[in-house]
């Protein structure tokens, strides 16, 4: 844990007392994702893919040249493959209206995993109440393990597509997508996944894993927020409708109607975001130079740290088990008698940031049988003071609620 | 925020609240709900001879929402809706950072809420009780 990679983040120059631990809510950004944006607006700025003037040719070669860093990043067949959107509940939506709205039909049946962010299971609902399709959840044990025999059995010949995290915002566990991805194939369904936590701090390839969508956010990848990217098999795009209807999207109008443009700008209706683009590029080029090897060995080293303390802890409970090799940087919690609010404002006191409440997963809340729950959730960034700090923190919060006295 | 937040008066509150039972001879009783953070108390008043002659809350929440209601049911037992609905709006002053500190002494043990305002994402829990309060006189008039 040599080096420190704080100091390439300059809030932790601005607040150096404080402790982070809320990067699953989202990451810290480093200084060359905030310069790449500003520099993008000193140097590029001017509506792409329209102008025909260098600065507008400038903004366009910088918007294709972040999704070309993106579809190198996941390993997508083609640039056609990457829809820039918000955020990952931006694509997740664009699947469920774009998809869902034409392909499905009453019979047909959804699939979530229970555990999903609500932005992996609202818009699966809202399809189904509209298409008549029915909703079905695919359940986890309490450590949050989905089986490939719980998969098999609730699959149907009317599944159309299932819907799962790879790696719980709850839990922090990765879920073998790329089995479940050869199941739901093999049973003609396609499979969702919501990369939000997986994709800043693990490998991951689209083509290996054999997902039909993956859904991710930039703001929890060191990039700024407002961009977020929709990946999909070029097949399934291009027999998708568009999402939103506009300018940019289209080869030309008549008083009738529209021929719709080329993959993916048919999915980016209006002026699109390139500073945040310009930003995710940087985000991608600072990842890979810090490299995953050196993101994983950290934060799987902090985590374990980190799970091996608490479970030492009297009166508090880890979210899906005790087993530090189960968490990937996210570790959720409870302690007794203490409402989680009240956890995160003690933490808040010690200037330590952590999240309370349900963390958008209340039917999983529902599921494990607790209202709410505090979470501390950790990149690569952080180091072992960071978790002693939280430890320690973590040793008081029942005595400044007044146990034990 | 300072250490000492959760000081003496919330924690006893939260740890031994007097008016967190049941309320058999409840006249009317109101649920509050604060979705954000599960909070959840149903509010019971005993109105008797135009007083609130006894009081109690029901449910879950964290510390501040529990020690919040039990706080105000100290207060308002044994007085009429209205002044509860005068205590009840200086709470909302006091939570909005404009009390003064003659009016502060009214509110007695609540005043131990009065850094909340700083806060934000804590205010619905410290007005929980509060609100539900004057949603229920009023709908009890
Ligand atoms: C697993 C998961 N999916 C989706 C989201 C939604 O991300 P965003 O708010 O950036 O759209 C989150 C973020 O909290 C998440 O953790």
């Amino acid at each position: 844990m040599q080096q420190n990679w704080k100091a390439d983040f300059p809030v932790f120059a601005q607040f150096p007392d404080m402790v982070y631990l809320d990067s699953a809510a989202t990451s810290q950004k480093p200084a060359a994702v905030i310069a790449a944006e500003a520099a993008y607006y000193r140097e590029a700025n001017a509506n792409p893919l329209r102008g025909l003037y260098d600065l507008s040719v400038r903004a366009t070669d910088a918007y294709e040249n972040a999704r070309e860093a993106v579809r190198g990043f996941i390993g997508a067949a083609s640039a056609r493959e990457i829809v820039f959107t918000r955020n990952a509940t931006e694509s997740l939506n664009l699947i469920a209206y774009s998809w869902g709205r034409s392909e499905l039909h009453s019979g047909d049946e959804i699939l979530v995993a229970i555990s999903e962010h609500h932005s992996n299971m609202l818009p699966w609902q809202s399809l189904a109440r509209e298409t008549g399709a029915a909703l079905h959840y695919l359940e986890c044990d309490s450590s949050g393990v989905y089986t490939e025999e719980a998969l098999r059995a609730a699959l149907t010949p009317n599944t159309k597509i299932f819907a799962i995290a790879q790696i719980s915002n709850v839990f922090g566990r990765i879920s073998a997508i790329a089995d479940f991805a050869r199941i739901c194939h093999e049973n003609g369904t396609l499979i969702v996944c919501d990369g939000a936590q997986s994709v800043p701090h693990i490998p991951v390839n689209v083509q290996a894993l054999d997902v039909d969508f993956l859904a991710f956010s930039g703001h929890k990848m060191f990039a700024p927020m407002g961009i977020g990217v929709l990946y999909g098999k070029e097949a399934l795009l291009r027999k998708m409708p568009p999402f939103l209807y506009g300018g940019e999207m289209i080869e030309y109008v008549t008083r009738e109607g529209a021929e719709y443009a080329e993959l993916p700008h048919k999915f980016e209706a209006g002026t699109v975001n390139v500073g945040g683009a310009v930003g995710l590029h940087a985000a991608i080029d600072y990842v890979n130079a810090v490299g995953f090897a050196e993101i994983v060995r950290r934060e799987d080293a902090l985590t374990a740290f980190a799970v091996q303390e608490m479970r030492q802890i009297p009166h508090v409970t880890i979210i899906g088990g005790d087993d530090p090799a189960a968490h990937h940087g996210i570790v959720t919690f409870a302690v007794d008698g203490v409402h989680p609010h009240d956890i995160a404002a003690i933490f808040d006191s010690d200037s330590i940031a952590i999240r309370a409440g349900h963390h958008c997963a209340q039917p999983l809340h529902q599921h494990i049988g607790v209202s709410s729950t505090a979470r501390m959730s950790l990149a690569f960034y952080n180091d072992e003071q960071d978790v002693e700090k939280f430890v320690d923190t973590l040793k008081t919060v029942r005595r400044r609620m007044g146990f034990e006295r | 925020m300072s250490d000492n937040f959760y000081d003496e008066v919330l924690i006893d509150h939260n740890l031994h609240p007097q008016h967190l039972h049941d309320l058999p001879g409840a006249t009317c009783s109101h649920a509050g709900m604060n979705p954000s953070c599960g909070d959840e108390i149903t509010l019971h008043l005993e109105m008797r001879g135009g007083i609130i002659a006894d009081g109690s809350f029901t449910g879950i929440g964290c510390a501040i929402s529990q020690a919040s209601a039990d706080i105000m049911l100290d207060l308002i037992i044994g007085r009429t809706p209205e002044e509860a609905r005068k205590l009840a709006a200086l709470f909302r002053k006091m939570i909005g950072g404009e009390i003064t500190p003659e009016e502060l002494e009214i509110l007695e043990e609540a005043g131990a809420l009065q850094n909340i305002a700083r806060m934000p994402a804590r205010v619905k829990c410290a007005t929980l009780g509060w609100r539900t309060l004057e949603h229920l006189l009023e709908t009890a008039d």
